[in-house]
């Protein structure tokens, strides 16, 4: 599994990217390889708020529909529409594929480095 | 009795015995005995097929059948041509499940492909799903998909036909949508009415054009009004106009609906009918029900399969937009026959012979005195009032084996003409009707 | 190739005579400019056409078809001539009920019968399918409460077990969604069941037996936790053909049902339509029934129940499917249905303990007319899933088992041979299931690449999800 070693993650299996108050949120490498071939891509809209733990979206394989969830509260400052037309981009390079920016930062869940998270990931696989 | 079980007493046995057990009873020990029946079935001995045809041909019996209708509000009696029930009577069609393995469904993907395809043109909307129930629930179903998180009311006009209009307002007493509806005006959709009430919690206006009178509506105007207050129009067809009318696409619609009743299938009391349901490409994703899309396999064939599937309640359970299963795939196969067998000159054909023959009709009671109450243009239906009861003209009309129009009060009768209606047969209404006002 | 890629301009077909009065055209602003592409070809031509895809379908006569909770038993001819006959296919549903008292003995009948068969008070032929009857049951249970002033009640209980239109149907109704565990046995774990209980609850929808296809012997237990909290019970009907004339829903403690007659009752699927949902109830919800409900004895008539929840789709429901249903249920009557269901249940033991020495059942006890396997194990070794099984089934002429449901089943095949199979047809495709068992050891790459004889091979849906071609273009539209 592919890991950034300058990003934080989520057990949930998002990836975080924090500068200057704006969060980036996207899916991590392993998460998009035990969902498979993605084909849609469900986004919030611009000046929604999102809830530390809540889902803020989802992400559809054929036979298949998985939340994805927010690590953060704040609101929605961006999204990503290049997704809605290309969701194979999160396949093909999960870190670039980002989802969401949020600002207005109220609540942070204590995220992973990439080591801690790499260990989590294999246990989960393994469980 | 009949039976169609292949296996004799003694092979159940045999089976039985294969497996280890005594008897059929030790297969459903696992039911409580409290809770079993006790006794047999309260219904009657089972019958020969024979004895079954002779019940079933005796009930049938019991009906009247018209051979001339001028009655349709929402059910319509048009020329079936004779492929479209040799097509539905294929066992491998009619007999299939659900298409989900698809390299051998190849035949009904296909067909729910062309219906797609079909449904497109007719409308000129950009896609449509492989239909729904009827034309009250694919209406209900597209009120439905309009809705967003701030907005959730629905206006629906009180024109359309009352049948869909109670089942819109169920369907939005299950899912919590607010409807109201808008009153007519001059036989229309009040437009001024609708525009002072549409504001930003509106998501979506409901209208039936050619509406439940007949009359053409103005869906230009309702569509202008409904988008400039960034709301969705949800536009009720009937799918024989389109032979000649403007298609929802064109007037502005965001979601067109309609039965398919009347492109090749029979009244039946009502059903199974179809549900035909179209979209703007931008609404694809919230269209609810199956949905069948181009492929290939591995060898780069060309092939069909069902698609967008995690929309729907097998995947995304509680939060699917909609709990449809089934599609009417054998009513949407029989449309796709009966528009392929009719064509663009057969479709149109059958348009401008109802609506001629409605004008016809119209024009020769009118002369017996009667009144057509429809104040602007009217397709294949229109109203009448008269002196005499409705009750008096469709009884004198029923002694003639006629079944005539729909009794909407005491003294207004709903009128419907198709190419199903002979000129001769119009005269004989309009001579029926001349003499009972007469009298 | 699609009938539009053999449409030639100017072939056709002369189903109308030309218009014998005089023409009226629509006003400009209302006519239709955009050109309509529908076919043209000769009759001879569609008749081809058709043929073509039917035999690329695979119906009922075509082959075995043991599809878990689908109930693909032999549709009999007889019932579709009934349903055609001139007599009910020519009434139209807005003539005066002395006109059409056939069509009202037809709904009155199939209620009385079924009622006895389910053991309900009353019973609606307006929903057009089992998941239409569903939202209908829950309305009628929203309804009952809202009419006791009753209107804390949010929750709808639904098993994990439970097929996608249960919770989908709740939540359409207004209702969120509380999924209760199966115990180790595939019941429902009464324990959370009585956790989940409590004065928020609505109802509760179960189909027993249930997916995994076990009779739920806990089922008085059961419906007892929710009246006792104040809740409903709501029967998925969908498991019927297990238990007709052995018990009645109504006896097991449900206070509406509904049935699939294209199951049970042998209607034909149609590829996916059209079905028929009735739905029952118990005498105290019957005021809150949708549409119109048959009432007399010597003279019919329709009656609008006092308190109704309205009107669930135009008209009477799928009338044509019900007469289908009435044909059945007469021809198998006292006797034959209860002997359809038991031999469904031995044609599924039959099988399952033919096979449960190679395939690992997921739970290994006597089932009902339907059993759950599980090739979990079988993948981990071999690599070939439950798909790629089903896929090779598709060369042997066989319908697959439904694939990878109930949920709580990892890579799940569900059988339900019916009861109009014969011995050898089990026999046959017991020894298909077992060579394709001793295919995935000694050449699983065979089976990845299963089907190969039929018509086209396993085709791309990834492709058709994300770049969806819905329609066929034509060349001015492009």
């Amino acid at each position: 599994m592919e890991l950034r070693e300058e990003l934080k993650y989520s057990k949930s299996h998002e990836w975080v990217k924090e500068e200057d108050g704006e969060v980036t949120v996207g899916l991590t490498d392993y998460a998009q390889s035990e969902l498979g071939d993605l084909v849609f891509v469900n986004l919030p809209e611009e000046g929604d708020e999102v809830t530390v733990g809540e889902a803020f979206g989802d992400v559809e394989s054929v036979k298949a529909v998985s939340d994805v969830y927010s690590p953060v509260s704040g609101v929605v400052s961006e999204i990503n529409e290049a997704l809605l037309d290309a969701p194979e981009s999160i396949n093909e390079a999960p870190y670039d594929a980002w989802f969401i920016k949020v600002k207005e930062i109220t609540d942070t869940e204590e995220l992973l480095t990439a080591e801690e998270y790499e260990a989590w990931a294999e246990e989960e696989k393994n469980s | 009795m009949g039976s169609y079980v292949p296996s004799t007493k003694e092979e159940q046995k045999q089976m039985l015995q294969d497996i280890g057990f005594q008897s059929m009873e030790e297969l459903f020990a696992s039911i409580p005995d409290e809770v079993l029946l006790k006794g047999s079935l309260d219904i009657p001995e089972g019958k020969s097929e024979l004895e079954v045809r002779r019940v079933l041909e005796g009930i049938a019996a019991e009906n009247k059948v018209y051979p001339s209708i001028f009655r349709g509000a929402g059910a319509y009696r048009h020329y079936i041509p004779a492929m479209v029930k040799s097509v539905i009577s294929k066992e491998n069609l009619q007999t299939a499940y659900t298409p989900y393995q698809a390299e051998i469904s190849q035949g009904i993907l296909q067909s729910i492909f062309e219906y797609q395809t079909m449904i497109c043109e007719l409308t000129g909307m950009d896609v449509s799903n492989a239909s729904v129930y009827d034309g009250a629930t694919a209406a209900a179903e597209g009120v439905a998909m309009c809705r967003e998180r701030k907005r959730s009311k629905a206006y629906i006009s009180s024109t359309a036909q009352p049948e869909v209009r109670e089942v819109i307002k169920t369907y939005c007493f299950g899912n919590g949508m607010e409807t109201e509806e808008i009153p007519e005006k001059d036989g229309v959709t009040d437009t001024e009415w609708l525009k002072s009430h549409l504001d930003k919690e509106t998501a979506c206006v409901y209208i039936q054009h050619p509406n439940y009178y007949g009359t053409l509506e103005n869906p230009e105007t309702v569509a202008e009004a409904v988008h400039e207050a960034g709301a969705k129009l949800v536009m009720g067809v009937n799918p024989i106009s389109l032979g000649i009318m403007k298609t929802p696409a064109e007037y502005g619609a965001d979601v067109a609906v309609g039965d398919g009743q009347p492109l090749g299938l029979p009244l039946s009391f009502g059903g199974p009918y179809l549900g035909f349901m179209a979209c703007t490409d931008a609404m694809k994703r919230k269209l609810p029900g199956r949905i069948v899309g181009q492929t290939t396999d591995r060898n780069g064939k060309t092939g069909y399969v069902l698609t967008l599937q995690a929309r729907e309640q097998h995947i995304r359970r509680e939060k699917a937009s909609s709990n449809i299963c089934s599609n009417q795939a054998l009513c949407a196969l029989a449309v796709g026959v009966y528009l392929a067998a009719m064509g663009e000159a057969g479709l149109e054909q059958a348009a401008v012979s109802s609506m001629s023959g409605a004008h016809y009709l119209a024009k020769g009671l009118a002369e017996t005195g009667c009144t057509v109450e429809n104040q602007g243009e009217f397709f294949h239906e229109f109203v009448t009032s008269s002196e005499v009861p409705a009750e008096k003209i469709l009884k004198a009309l029923d002694e003639q084996d006629i079944l005539g129009g729909l009794p909407l009060d005491d003294r207004r009768i709903l009128w419907c003409c198709t190419e199903m209606n002979t000129k001769e047969e119009m005269d004989r209404v309009i001579r029926t009707v001349r003499e009972v006002s007469e009298c | 190739m699609l009938v539009f890629e053999k449409s030639r301009p100017g072939r056709g077909t002369s189903v109308l005579p030309p218009c014998e009065v005089e023409t009226v055209t629509l006003p400009k602003k209302d006519r239709r400019e955009k050109k309509l592409h529908l076919p043209e070809l000769s009759e001879g031509e569609l008749g081809r056409h058709y043929s073509e895809l039917a035999k690329k379908s695979h119906g009922v006569n075509d082959g075995f078809y043991p599809l878990g909770s689908c109930t693909m038993k032999y549709n009999p001819r007889i019932d579709e001539e009934t349903a055609n006959l001139p007599g009910f296919t020519e009434i139209h549903p807005l003539q005066p009920e002395e006109t059409a008292q056939g069509c009202l003995k037809v709904l009155k009948f199939s209620e009385t019968y079924l009622c006895e068969i389910t053991g309900m008070d009353r019973m609606t032929f307006q929903p057009a399918a089992g998941a239409h009857g569903e939202f209908t049951g829950l309305l009628l249970i929203k309804t009952y409460h809202e009419s006791r002033n009753d209107t804390k009640r949010t929750k709808i209980i639904v098993p994990d077990s439970a097929h996608g239109t249960n919770p989908a149907s709740a939540a359409m109704a207004g209702y969120s969604v509380v999924s209760v565990p199966s115990g180790p046995d595939g019941c429902v774990n009464l324990e959370k069941l009585r956790e989940a209980a409590g004065e928020d609850v609505a109802g509760l929808m179960l189909t027993n037996p249930n997916t995994v296809g076990l009779f739920d012997k806990n089922i008085l237990e059961i419906t007892k936790i929710i009246h006792e909290c104040g809740g409903l019970c709501y029967y998925d009907g969908a498991n019927l053909n297990a238990v007709m004339g052995t018990v009645r829903p109504g006896d097991m403690g449900f206070d509406v049902i509904h049935l699939n007659l294209h199951k049970t009752f042998a209607t034909p699927h149609g590829g996916g339509g059209p079905g028929s949902g009735p739905v029952g109830c118990k005498q105290f919800l019957a005021e809150f029934l949708p549409s119109k409900l048959v009432e007399g004895e010597e003279v019919l008539t329709f009656r609008k129940p006092a308190s109704s929840i309205g009107e669930m789709k135009s008209f009477y429901g799928n009338f044509q499917v019900v007469v289908k249903a009435l044909t059945y249920i007469l021809t198998l009557g006292r006797e034959g249905i209860p002997e359809a269901s038991r031999n469904a249940v031995l044609n599924a033991n039959y099988m399952m303990f033919k096979l449960k020495d190679l395939y690992d059942m997921a739970y290994d006890q006597v089932c009902m007319h339907e059993f759950v396997m599980s090739l979990a194990s079988l993948k981990k070794e071999t690599g070939v899933s439950a798909m790629d099984i089903a896929k090779g089934l598709l060369d042997h002429g066989i319908h697959p088992p439904t694939m990878y449901f109930p949920l709580i089943v990892d890579e799940a095949l569900m059988v339900e041979p019916t009861e109009t199979e014969s011995r050898e047809t089990l026999d046959d495709a017991i020894e298909v299931f077992r060579s394709l068992y001793e295919l995935a050891r000694l050449n699983p790459e065979s089976l990845h690449e299963a089907p190969v004889t039929t018509p086209v091979s396993r085709l791309d849906e990834v492709t058709a999800a994300r770049h969806p071609v819905l329609r066929y273009r034509f060349e001015e539209s492009l």
